[in-house]
């Protein structure tokens, strides 16, 4: 008898799991229009806006400086009165340098929490796996990392570099000086893969040669056999986009293998002033850099921005270019809705074209089209006081060209 | 060779006469306590969980479920058999991909390719390896039998050779560090450290609806039932016993005339099949697959979920992974820059005070009463408590 009243039990049981199954039927892919942007509650006297960096794992070093400077802005802005009258507040959430956890945390800032925008990732791999979440419920992020490019989502702003206003002008520097040869050297992910592709396109139309491309595992500390392929490669320059730990072993290994900036100079792509301090000056003097903004850079918003955020965060706290990014990402995002007169992400995007702001970096204006900023770029030299001094710059804001369409030596790439 | 063949038990039951009370059948009473339990289940999972939770917990609910079914492979693999493998990452990416892979095909349409692979890859047309994924007929068994398969190969290899212990786990492990450089370095065809991303569909249906995403939710609830069920039958059978009798002593069972690589194998192959199901499922509920998901990390984070509910038991491992899973997104959400202490504390104090994860709490406190039930009726309570520590695995 037992037994059959454990086999009505389960029978039950599995009409129920048939039954709501069957009733669970949604919209087709085929279907216009099958789900609705969340709209953000603005209905306070507060406006809540996320703020989804990585404050554990391996990028939380990087990832919490951008928070910083993120604050930073945002205090600023509620000191003055705030966007539209109302007092901006931040809801953070750590990313914890897991991909899936960023898009996790993504939906939980716009389902939950309904916030305006959402400002933060760093990793190209965070960026694609909140992509979906953004486009999915019609939310805005604003991403404040160099990238590499090769992407245009409606629902993305880029305020960092996409490759023709840093990896390109760091070739054309390169080329200036006459440099015939480089050496490509990488974290085994999408960004350094990407950039080299771009590179070996530019070296090919350029008379440049591509002498190795060697790339370690994110977080490899060995590179003692790449280094001494580097060395006797004989390369004129080589390009580094390493990420993170990886360049203190890097340079350390590449200053006792008797290499030296004058006769083979780094050109770094991810090294900024925070991480020149974490590898150590006496290893990366007389290095070179490609980024927008130094805290050296001159001008009065760079001075107001450095002073606050030292008088905020310690005096020993440097400035460096994503954290510059992602805190002209809150002033733009502010300028936008204040140009809309309201927070809706349609009217914010519209009216985007054309904003300006007078940065830290100088002057950027929004690119309503690409959704990127045109910037200044720059290629800096490593001093021996951690701090990195500009030796050349565009001399005016490039316009942003994250498909590379208008190089001719670029149209095989995407 | 003369196989030593034990008698298969007597199921035949003495002829009772017509008028005296049924017999009581072995384990009838624990199958009806299994089946209203696992109706309670199907009540929590199918009714209470979706009328209580909002759209974006419930498919946080779906993504800690599938954490679940690697967990019930584990508590099979592990807590059943005695091996501790610290790859199921492998398995449950196996699945993953072959399943995002199939979905990518699918929104690129017919004849299409994947968005990633022009970017990356520069491709002119869809990779060889690739081609078969378009079929959902090769894709969906592929989720399973694919894991299944490779750890066939693997388990083969290793248990005949007797590889077992530490040497066992740490060669799991050192496969799942290779599946994940092996996938970073064919950015082009694979995704890279990005993995495979923004999926649209599931076999037609749009995963941006809501709607949808609660019908993936029930589909994951019900699969993960149907792998209680099938654990619970695997445990409960002969083949289940001899699994034990090889986790304690291996050599006993050699000696009895059996073959203990074969049934360590056994064991195996379902935990990776069940692994690679999870993975399956996981893709159209979290939609994204990717190296960070599957590498050592996770895998570790796996058998942590099954260590902290109780390895050995039924309920334990699912309990654990979804406690676990539940707790890092809960404290990270309220305290999202000490969380990570939170958890590390959490797990010490389990490991330290409740060796046998959160299934002997209930065994505990069951103790408890027995024990004190007992000494006032002057019941000899030792017996019980051997009977109960056969539960719990001795290496």
């Amino acid at each position: 008898m037992s037994l059959l009243w454990g086999r009505r039990i389960l029978a039950g049981a599995m009409t129920l799991v048939a039954a709501a199954a069957m009733t669970a039927c949604g919209s087709k892919t085929s279907d216009e229009g099958g789900a609705a942007g969340v709209t953000a509650d603005v209905s306070g006297d507060t406006v809540k806006v996320g703020l989804l960096n990585s404050l554990s794992g391996t990028m939380a070093i990087s990832e919490v400086t951008v928070r910083d400077s993120i604050m930073l802005a945002v205090e600023e802005i509620n000191a003055a009165g705030g966007v539209l009258g109302k007092k901006i507040q931040p809801v953070g959430e750590d990313g914890a340098s897991d991909w899936p956890t960023f898009a996790e945390k993504a939906e939980k800032l716009i389902s939950e929490d309904r916030v305006a925008a959402v400002f933060g990732c760093w990793t190209s791999a965070s960026r694609k796996a909140v992509k979906p979440v953004f486009e999915k419920n019609k939310a805005l992020l604003f991403y404040p990392v160099q990238y590499e490019g090769l992407e245009q989502s409606p629902y993305i702003f880029y305020t960092g570099a996409t490759t023709n206003q840093q990896i390109v002008p760091g070739l054309d520097y390169l080329k200036a000086q006459g440099t015939k040869s480089v050496y490509l050297v990488g974290s085994d992910y999408v960004f350094p893969r990407t950039a080299n592709k771009i590179i070996k396109a530019y070296a090919a139309a350029n008379g440049m040669t591509v002498v190795g491309e060697d790339y370690a595992p994110l977080g490899s500390t060995e590179f003692g056999t790449i280094v001494n392929k580097v060395k006797s490669s004989g390369a004129n320059a080589v390009f580094n986009t390493l990420n993170g730990d990886s360049n203190v072993a890097f340079f350390k290994e590449y200053k006792s293998a008797g290499l030296t900036a004058a006769a083979m100079p780094v050109v770094s792509v991810s090294i900024a002033e925070e991480e020149v301090k974490g590898i150590g000056t006496q290893y990366l003097e007389g290095q070179l850099t490609a980024w927008n903004y130094y805290q050296t850079t001159p001008g009065a918003a760079n001075s107001k921005f450095v002073a606050a955020y030292k008088a905020k965060y310690g005096a020993d706290k440097p400035t460096s270019d994503p954290m510059e990014a992602a805190y002209v990402s809150v002033h733009l995002w502010k300028a936008m809705v204040e140009k809309a007169g309201a927070f809706d992400v349609e009217k914010v995007r519209g009216a985007s074209d054309g904003i300006t702001f007078d940065a830290p970096e100088g002057l950027v204006t929004v690119d309503g089209k690409t959704q990127h900023i045109a910037k200044t770029a720059r290629i800096g030299k490593i001093g021996a006081d951690g701090l990195i001094t500009e030796v050349w710059n565009s001399g005016k804001p490039v316009a942003p060209d994250p498909y590379l369409r208008t190089y001719p030596w670029a149209s095989g790439l995407s | 060779m003369t196989a030593v063949t034990p008698a298969p038990p007597s199921t035949a039951t003495p002829a009772a006469p017509a008028d005296a009370p049924p017999p009581r059948r072995p384990g009838g009473r624990s199958r009806l306590r299994a089946a209203a339990g696992f109706a309670f289940g199907a009540a929590l999972l199918f009714a209470v969980a979706p009328l209580a939770l909002s759209d974006f917990r419930l498919a946080l609910l779906a993504k800690y479920l599938c954490v679940a079914m690697v967990a019930v492979g584990i508590g099979i693999a592990w807590g059943r058999g005695g091996m501790l493998t610290l790859g199921q990452g492998v398995f449950f990416g196996l699945g993953g991909y072959a399943m995002a892979m199939h979905l990518k095909l699918a929104d690129a349409g017919p004849g299409g390719m994947p968005d990633f692979m022009q970017l990356y890859g520069q491709l002119d047309e869809l990779p060889v390896w690739w081609r078969p994924f378009a079929s959902p007929w090769f894709a969906l068994p592929a989720t399973v039998l694919l894991p299944m398969a490779v750890a066939f190969g693997l388990g083969s290899l290793v248990f005949r050779r007797r590889v077992r212990g530490a040497y066992f786990a740490i060669l799991s492990q050192a496969l799942a560090a290779a599946m994940v450089i092996l996938l970073i370095g064919q950015q082009g065809t694979t995704g890279g450290t990005n993995g495979l991303t923004d999926i649209q569909g599931f076999f037609g249906y749009d995963l941006d609806d809501p709607v949808n995403q609660r019908m993936v939710y029930f589909i994951i609830a019900g699969v993960l039932l149907a792998l209680l069920a099938l654990a619970r039958q695997l445990i409960h059978s002969r083949y289940g016993e001899l699994l034990v009798a090889v986790r304690d002593s291996e050599e006993r069972v050699r000696f009895l005339g059996y073959d203990p690589a074969s049934v360590k194998l056994v064991a195996y192959v379902v935990a990776a099949g069940m692994a690679g199901l999870a993975g399956a499922l996981f893709v159209p509920a979290v939609g994204i697959i990717s190296p960070a998901l599957i590498g050592i990390v996770p895998s570790i984070e796996f058998v942590i979920g099954v260590a902290v509910g109780g390895r050995a038991t039924l309920l334990g491992p699912v309990l654990g992974a979804v406690a676990v899973a539940w707790a890092r997104t809960a404290l990270s959400e309220r305290f999202p820059g000490t969380w990570t202490y939170l958890q590390g504390l959490l797990f010490v104090v389990v490991v330290a005070f409740l060796p046998g994860g959160l299934a002997s709490l209930w065994a505990l406190a069951r103790r408890r009463d027995a024990d004190s039930a007992s000494r006032r009726r002057g019941w000899f309570p030792t017996a019980r408590r051997r009977a109960e520590r056969a539960e719990v695995p001795t290496a």
